[in-house]
């Protein structure tokens, strides 16, 4: 009898179904790894298993048992630990105090913790990890590696029998993540089912016993470690048709914009070099935390760099992202609502807030008749569905937002146009518009750099692509020779095409 | 939709005037309760006690709508109200000493400013610093003495009247009207709300979020230091204990004003109207010869219910 079983789980969201019919298995002893693109459903399966999210459908069964899993509570009862992405540990709390947080054990007739036992059990878990780590340190003041080792430690002593690991290597060095390997080991020896969510194909190839993929919130299909390989991997977690349409124009290409030599920013990014032709889309691909978003930041003046950008042969110096702006470079944020909007504020306040000065007469006072005149011109022009442009944005649909902040950036006169996820959270629909109007400001000579994690878009509307792994860029394709395949490849390892007969 | 959009437009223009309907009811009830408090002499002396607050208030509209606050302004107005009385005292020309006084109050609210963006040290604290630092100066240059007899020159600024007007009216008023075209009809206007709105996507915008701080802050110790000439001048004396707890009422004339103390919601316009019903409810109750102890407290509850309606809307 399977130690774990879930069957027919479905939940959606609103406007998504995050989960549909999905089911999965796991034995005492084994480990089972979660892979699938961003977005597939994973972290929302194994949210639903430790009681984050509740489910709208299906069953769980534990050693045969159904069981009801209503919030996080549950599932510790029930021996399901998670050790989440973000890692859950209060930073200014000390090891022993973070690992027996809400469980600690009081003395009988005074109530106070009892620290030396605390203590002492411990450094009994840390050293079953085989780490020495002080367990009276702070934990803000622990590398990531030890921080996980202690919520591994924390998992342990709640005395789990599912353990779930959501990318616990994402932010480890090799040698850290070849010690958790032990660890995982070592627990899969007590008989423990561990659960990996990955995308990193080698390593899942390394540690895991079986595979279980999923794509679009659908269960794929679950393979033997031994018996697969990482071709049939990337082809199951990419494998769908292309269903909606991209209608690409070609314009012909002509000289350079901008080039990048060099650029590093500490920590993020690492020896970024290429070239971007005026009339043509350059797509940046690459999994979450491969540093494309600092690279479009970067070009955008926010952080500090080494290296060379220059725009039409003239080097530049981004301190600031005033500096980009008046240079040509303008950047659409990935999130609208946190960076981009003043949602509490009108259509047309938040169109002319960088270009105000144009406007600007006698005093400072702002022509509001020639702004009006602007604004609207731009809102017939991009056909943003508004009452009026006195509207607030937060009353608009995503895509008439994303609209608005298109238009923002189309006053500046921009050369480049740096889009991050420009069709992250709007509908299929008003996606097509979205890319429409990239075709349109191409074919107005606007050069543009467009940063996806959604491959069908980077393939359907990129004339090249660059994809990114671990702040470097680690390769650049056509989009005739472009395939998910190829752009899987490079961005889930720097080994990029070994194996690969080209 | 269109039809929720009207809607929510209504109780838009509700909130906006709920301070006003507030105002108006709280006139109409003394008007009634005090045969006297709608005589013209009255009337004049509400607007001059409201002035001493208001003026404060404007300049700390600026600072709230960044998001920020500014607890030193209390401090602020009695150390510049103390040089400029010393300086007076020395014989110095009024006007330059005025000056000076004026200047000090800026310069204090921009290293208030200094200390929030350069040093990121949260306004609470950073005001809360200079309001402790601004007092201490003021004990410090003044030996814990007042000084008065201040001469009429100076007089003039507190206790003058052109038409018929206090002075500290017109002040009033023409501070509102600058400070009314600034926040509504100018670029820096709008960078001022940006900051407090979304300071994040006001820095990606490519506003100088920083240069905007450090200019609110200016401009709240510089009306800070303005209200200290009018309290010294009304007073033909600069008292060490000047303006003790005068931040709490300029908040609360914002607050009740209706501007968000987390930023980017709010007018002068409401400041102004959240001063009056401070000061009108003062006079009220002074001319009700309601206790000073009692006086607190009904303010008190005057300021957290009407927060409460406010809240409640949202």
């Amino acid at each position: 009898m399977p130690l774990l079983e879930m069957m027919g789980i479905c939940k959606k969201f609103p406007g998504v179904t995050a989960l549909d019919d999905v089911c999965l298995t796991l034995d005492s002893g084994e480990v089972l790894a979660l892979l699938g693109e961003n977005g597939a459903g994973k972290s929302t399966l194994v949210k639903i298993l430790s009681g984050v999210y509740t489910m709208d459908k299906g069953q769980i069964k534990i050693n045969g048992d159904i069981v009801d899993i209503r919030n996080v509570w549950d599932a510790m009862k029930l021996g399901i630990g998670i050790i989440h992405q973000e890692l859950n540990l209060i930073p200014d709390l000390t090891v022993y105090e973070n690992i027996f947080l809400g469980r600690e054990k009081r003395d009988s007739v005074t109530k106070r913790i009892d620290k030396s036992y605390l203590k002492q059990e411990s450094k009994k878990l840390l050293n079953r990890l085989g780490v020495d780590i002080d367990v009276e340190r702070i934990v803000k003041t622990l590398s990531v590696a030890e921080q996980q080792m202690v919520e591994i430690a924390k998992v342990l002593s709640m005395d789990c029998r599912i353990i779930i690991m959501d990318e616990p290597t994402d932010a480890l060095t090799t040698d850290e993540v070849q010690n958790l390997f032990k660890i995982i080991q070592a627990l899969k020896c007590e008989g423990k089912g561990i659960i990996l969510i990955s995308h990193k194909i080698e390593e899942i190839m390394e540690i895991a016993d079986r595979v279980e993929v999923l794509r679009d919130g659908k269960y794929i299909g679950t393979k033997v470690v031994a018996e697969t390989s990482t071709d049939e991997l990337i082809k199951m977690m990419v494998g769908r048709e292309l269903k909606e349409k991209f209608p690409k124009v070609k314009v012909p290409v002509s000289d350079v914009v901008l080039e990048v030599r060099n650029l590093s920013v500490s920590g993020l990014l690492h020896d970024i070099s290429f070239e971007l032709r005026k009339g043509e889309v350059l797509g940046i691909a690459g999994l979450v935390g491969a540093g494309r978003t600092e690279l479009g930041k970067t070009l955008f003046g926010v952080y500090r760099y080494s290296g060379e950008i220059f725009i039409q042969g003239k080097k530049l110096n981004l301190t600031s992202t005033s500096a980009a702006i008046e240079a040509g470079i303008v950047y659409l944020t990935e999130d609208r609502k946190e960076e981009g909007l003043f949602l509490d504020k009108s259509v047309s306040y938040n169109m002319t807030l960088t270009i105000l000065k144009a406007f600007t007469r006698l005093l400072g006072k702002v022509d509001t008749r020639k702004e009006t005149r602007t604004v609207s011109d731009y809102v017939q022009r991009l056909r943003i569905k508004t009452p009026s442009i006195s509207q607030t944005v937060e009353n608009l649909s995503g895509g008439n937002q994303q609209k608005v902040l298109v238009g923002k950036w189309l006053m500046t006169q921009p050369k480049i146009m740096i889009l991050d996820e420009p069709t992250r959270g709007i509908d299929v629909g008003a996606k097509v518009e979205i890319y429409n109007l990239i075709n349109e400001l191409k074919e107005n000579g606007i050069a543009i750099i467009m940063i996806s994690s959604e491959l069908p878009e980077i393939l359907g509307i990129s004339d090249r692509v660059l994809v990114m792994h671990e702040g470097k860029i680690t390769g650049c394709l056509e989009d005739s020779e472009a395939t998910q395949e190829k752009i899987m490849r490079y961005a889930i390892s720097t080994g990029g095409l070994d194996g690969e007969g080209n | 939709m269109v039809k929720e959009t009207k809607k929510r437009d209504w109780s838009v223009f509700l909130r906006g005037m709920q301070s006003v309907i507030g105002l108006l009811g709280l006139c109409i009830v003394l008007s009634i309760l005090s045969p006297r408090f709608l005589k013209w002499g009255n009337i004049l002396n509400v607007l001059t006690q409201t002035s001493l607050n208001a003026v404060m208030a404007i300049g700390m509209t600026f600072v709230i709508l960044t998001g920020g606050i500014d607890l030193s302004v209390g401090s602020v107005l009695a150390f510049s109200g103390m040089v400029t009385a010393g300086m007076i005292h020395s014989g110095l020309n009024v006007w330059i000493a005025i000056l000076i006084g004026l200047v000090i109050g800026t310069v204090l609210g921009l290293v208030n400013g200094l200390s929030v963006t350069k040093g990121n040290v949260p306004p609470f604290i950073a005001t809360l610093a200079m309001m402790t630092m601004a007092r201490g100066a003021t004990l410090v240059y003044s030996g814990g003495r007042p000084k008065s007899n201040l001469g009429t020159a100076f007089g003039f600024l507190g206790q003058g009247k052109i038409l018929s007007i206090p002075v500290p009216v017109i002040i009033l008023f023409v501070v509102f009207i600058i400070a009314y075209n600034v926040l509504t009809q100018t670029a820096t206007g709008r960078y001022i709300y940006a900051t407090g709105s979304n300071e994040k996507a006001a820095k990606l915008s490519g506003i100088k979020t920083d240069y905007i701080k450090l200019l609110v802050y200016a401009v709240s110790g510089f009306t800070a230091a303005l209200t200290g000439m009018i309290v010294t001048s009304m007073l033909d004396s600069a008292s060490p204990n000047a303006g003790n707890g005068a931040e709490l009422d300029a908040i609360a004339a914002v607050v009740l004003g209706g501007t968000s103390l987390s930023g980017g919601q709010g007018s002068v316009v409401g400041t102004i109207i959240g001063g009056l019903i401070i000061g009108v409810l003062n006079n009220g109750l002074n001319l009700l010869n309601v206790s000073s102890y009692y006086q607190q407290l009904i303010k008190g509850i005057v300021i957290l219910v009407a927060v409460l309606i406010d809240r409640r809307k949202r």
